[in-house]
């Protein structure tokens, strides 16, 4: 019907025609230019060329890369660690409690990321909260060196993507047909077999969802490492942002993102066939009730 | 009532084909004024498929659909005469009853005090005053499908389509409704064309019925001549129930596990392959090998199920991997021949016999 | 469920981890909300109440006029973004298509920020446009829009699809449909939506900083905090964050009040 064609393209078309405008050219453009030249000054020599990506596998780099992965990865294992029993918790909560508390745990997920970031350089400096704290007590002398370090890039990290984490694994943990886990406990499964062997497995499309969100987001991130590692302690991201804002080299900079965008989509690919490895054989709640 | 007998509908070589399936295939049907139709089939078999085309939801890819002698095709649903009512009863969720109803004449521009005279009109009618000014969530199940109803009713429609109207109520609900709808058809002599797939339902109340099997008109009649005289076997087996004596063709029957021959009528030219066919309720059962001119075999009472004012009972025979079913008033059962294991004959007319192609 | 209460410390670990939890959530929050009304403007010595630092605030061209921009920019892509996003959000629902347009929607959430600014600043600097407040504004829509589309198809998932043809069967136009069936059922869903473009598109910073351009003109209040924060903090920054922090919570609150699934999804 010709008019069900016009109404979908009058609802469709304006958003379709924005993300290609906005989203996808632009990506396209950042794919192409990773194969030309840097200019003398700066710009771009369109001569076809694979240098950028021979030299984002040098060590230098690469080096960076893992170090990258091994802070993001870091931070997803604390968060999980911190996540999954706060979901369960709320999950266990009385019904009408649990939206409440989901979106208490949400809240300072929606507030600006970069007061969120300086409020732990407030708390984690030399003369920060913290130190002067502990140095009130009397347990240390010397102040901690707690801030400009991994250790700050991991907890701001953690810090700013947690209440996601929780909810992707919330989100899991709620759908749980609960007469799955009376039948494991019926069976004869004490509680923690029942968690280990029942709830666990089918939990872990949202621990996936949640692992792949908060490491992606980190091992590109920008604004945590450049506040809380004091610009010393360089990550992907502001290799990134020096190569377009500070070296002027966009080529190589495009190529730095275009691996990241590989990368994330490996990742999201992965977690895509867990899920549908995990509902495959998990009868979810809507499945059971149809 | 001699205007009953006048087309309303026609529907002329009707199909509807998505991609390489054939939902409906070639179907002609007439519907006539002030009947209560119904499409009765398993599902899959285009029943919603056509209703939808009658509805103006969607095209037949081959022929056309009249209205009062109009070719319906180039006309748009919401300009259609014809109401559906839909299976979830789709009522709009943030209007009250009343406004679920008062929109459709909306449409239709009407002036207030005329709409709203047919609203309470049909409120009262449908004895819904109480609740006009409730949201549907607040409603029951029952509640619910008398204000789709309603909502259909106050166009005055030429026809009303009703997608299985009872499908989400329980049991005694939907016993007590089947009723309400008929005597609603009869109150505004309406031609109402019910999608169904409950075989029961379509006999209560339906004055025709057409049955589909795989997109095709397997039978078009009134209940009791589908019941009686079922066309195929798909129509004897989908319609009540019914018991099957495979065999071949013999003389005056069916030649059955090589030695009994089952009488009855042979349609003209049937040969080879048939069945004989008897509902449970024709069947006698003696414990001596009755006399006469019946069909007769012996055999072993496998089962006994009580059903309150029946007594339904599984005979095993040669011959029949099915039992046969017998089903008898529970006045007449007596519980000290027919048990489990009881030896048994069953019997009935030969003119109750119904021979079809295998 | 169960009915009996008994003692169970894995329960009681559980409560008290969700409690931690918690107070690490909201104790840097809470924290530089408390500093901010501290007299001395030192981050730890309390040196009595005061709104000196609020004050300053008001004072301070720079940071008025990057308020001023940072509303100009959110108002103007949250608009575009809610009809863009509502009518895309109702296309993919109702046709129940659009596998490929998903990947493509979730793209803008999970891409790294700074990904999607140098895409946006390569793609800006190639067509030789100047950038401004109106790049930030058309980038900024990007990602507003997968976020109101989300929300509102979260809301449309359970949305009763025949009653679109049940208002055509009773003789409505589609115009009169969308006007009187689908927007009523979806509006709760569109002002969420916007509530939370609003909020994000009022933080977000590096997309704005790369898109923006050079000068003032087009800084943004996240642009200027960040100024703030790299070269030198000031106590202001404090009660700055304070109030934007309030306003986010507010709207977000207020969106989840609108529409119960809009924050938690």
């Amino acid at each position: 019907m010709p008019a069900s064609r016009l109404r979908d393209w009058l609802l469709l078309g304006p958003g379709l025609l924005w993300l290609a405008l906005f989203l996808v050219i632009p990506c396209a453009i950042v794919f192409c230019f990773s194969f030309f030249e840097r200019g003398v000054y700066g710009g771009i020599d369109y001569i076809f060329t694979f240098e950028n990506f021979q030299r984002a596998i040098d060590p230098l780099y690469l080096s960076i890369f893992l170090k990258s992965a091994k802070i993001a990865g870091t931070a997803t294992l604390v968060a999980l660690f911190l996540a999954y029993p706060a979901a369960y918790a709320i999950s266990k909560a009385p019904p009408n409690r649990q939206t409440a508390l989901l979106v208490l745990a949400m809240l300072p997920f929606w507030s600006n990321y970069l007061i969120r970031t300086y409020a732990w350089i407030v708390l984690l400096n030399r003369e920060g909260l913290i130190n002067t704290g502990l140095r009130d007590l009397g347990w240390i002398a010397e102040p901690l060196p707690l801030l400009y370090n991994e250790f700050a890039i991991i907890t701001g990290l953690v810090y700013n993507y947690l209440p996601f984490v929780i909810l992707a694994v919330y989100s899991s943990i709620s759908r749980l047909n609960p007469e799955i886990l009376e039948a494991s406990e019926d069976l004869g499964a004490p509680s923690w077999k029942t968690f280990l062997r029942v709830t666990l497995p089918l939990t872990m499309p949202g621990v996936a969802a949640g692992s792949v969100f908060i490491f992606v987001l980190s091992i590109g991130n920008f604004i945590t490492p450049d506040l809380l590692g004091g610009g010393n302690l360089l990550m992907v991201g502001n290799i990134i942002y020096d190569q377009f804002l500070t070296a002027r080299d966009w080529p190589f900079g495009a190529t730095l993102s275009f691996i990241l965008i590989g990368i994330m989509m490996a990742l999201l690919f992965t977690q895509a066939i867990l899920v549908r490895r995990a509902q495959g054989d998990a009868p979810e709640k809507e499945e059971a009730n149809a | 009532m001699s205007d009953q007998d006048r087309t309303v509908i026609r529907i002329e070589g009707v199909s509807k084909r998505f991609g390489p399936v054939t939902a409906v295939d070639s179907i002609d049907l007439d519907l006539r004024e002030n009947e209560f139709f119904a499409l009765l089939g398993p599902s899959g078999c285009g029943k919603t498929t056509l209703l939808r085309m009658i509805a103006g939801f969607a095209d037949p890819s081959e022929g056309r659909i009249l209205l009062d002698g109009q070719d319906m095709t180039p006309i748009r649903p919401n300009r259609r005469p014809i109401n559906l009512m839909f299976q979830s009863y789709a009522l709009f969720p943030h209007m009250t009853v009343a406004k679920n109803i008062a929109y459709g004449l909306e449409m239709e521009n009407l002036d207030k005090a005329d709409l709203n005279r047919r609203v309470d009109e049909i409120l009262e009618k449908t004895e819904l005053s109480a609740m006009r000014n409730r949201k549907p969530d607040r409603l029951s199940g029952g509640q619910r499908q008398r204000v789709a109803l309603a909502r259909a009713l106050v166009k005055k429609p030429r026809v009303l389509l009703l997608d299985e109207p009872l499908g989400a109520l329980d049991k005694k609900l939907r016993e007590q409704m089947q009723l309400e709808l008929k005597r609603m058809q009869h109150e505004f002599s309406i031609t109402f064309v019910i999608v169904t797939h409950d075989q029961e339902e379509a006999l209560v109340m339906a004055d025709r019925i057409a049955v589909l099997k795989d997109g095709r008109v397997a039978q078009i009649g009134a209940p009791r001549d589908l019941y009686e005289n079922p066309a195929d076997r798909f129509v004897a087996g989908f319609i009540g129930k019914m018991n099957f004596f495979p065999g071949t063709v013999a003389g005056t029957g069916v030649s059955f596990a090589g030695q009994s021959v089952l009488t009855g009528d042979i349609p003209t030219g049937l040969s080879g392959e048939a069945v004989a066919a008897v509902r449970p309720e024709r069947i006698k059962l003696s414990v001596e090998q009755p006399a006469g001119d019946m069909n007769a075999m012996p055999g072993t009472i496998s089962e006994v199920a009580y059903h309150g004012q029946d007594v339904n009972l599984h005979v095993t025979v040669d011959g029949c991997d099915d039992p046969v079913l017998v089903r008898v008033p529970a006045t007449d059962a007596d519980e000290t021949v027919w048990h489990h294991g009881g030896k048994v004959w069953c019997s009935w007319n030969p003119a109750h016999t119904r021979i079809l192609a295998a | 469920m169960r009915e009996f209460k008994r003692f169970d410390p894995t329960r009681l670990w559980l409560a008290a981890h969700l409690r931690l939890v918690y107070v690490f959530l909201y104790v840097p929050i809470g924290v530089l909300m408390v500093l901010s009304f501290n007299k001395a403007g030192l981050p730890t010595v309390w040196s009595g109440f005061s709104f000196e630092w609020y004050g300053k605030l008001a004072e301070n061209a720079a940071i008025l006029s990057a308020a001023r921009n940072t509303i100009v920019v959110a108002v103007i892509s949250t608009i575009l973004a809610t009809l863009i996003g509502s009518l895309l959000a109702i296309g993919m629902e109702y046709r129940r298509r659009g596998a490929g347009l998903e990947a493509i929607l979730f793209a803008p959430m999970i891409i790294p920020d700074i990904v999607l600014a140098i895409a946006l600043l390569s793609f800006f600097t190639l067509l030789e446009v100047t950038l401004g407040l109106h790049s930030i504004i058309l980038s900024h829509v990007v990602f507003n829009i997968a976020f109101v589309c989300a929300v509102v198809r979260t809301r449309l998932r359970s949305f009763d699809w025949s009653v679109f043809e049940a208002s055509i069967d009773l003789g409505a136009t589609e115009i009169t449909t969308f006007r009187r069936i689908i927007l009523p059922a979806i509006l709760p869903g569109v002002i969420a939506g916007a509530m939370l473009s609003f909020t994000l598109s009022v933080d977000e910073f590096i997309i704005a900083y790369f898109t923006a351009g050079a000068g003032q003109s087009s800084t943004t209040l996240p642009m200027q905090i960040y100024s703030m924060i790299r070269f030198g903090v000031t106590p202001e920054i404090n009660a700055m964050a304070s109030i934007v922090m309030l306003v986010s919570f507010t709207l977000v609150i207020a969106a989840q009040r609108i529409n119960k699934e809009s924050v938690t999804g």
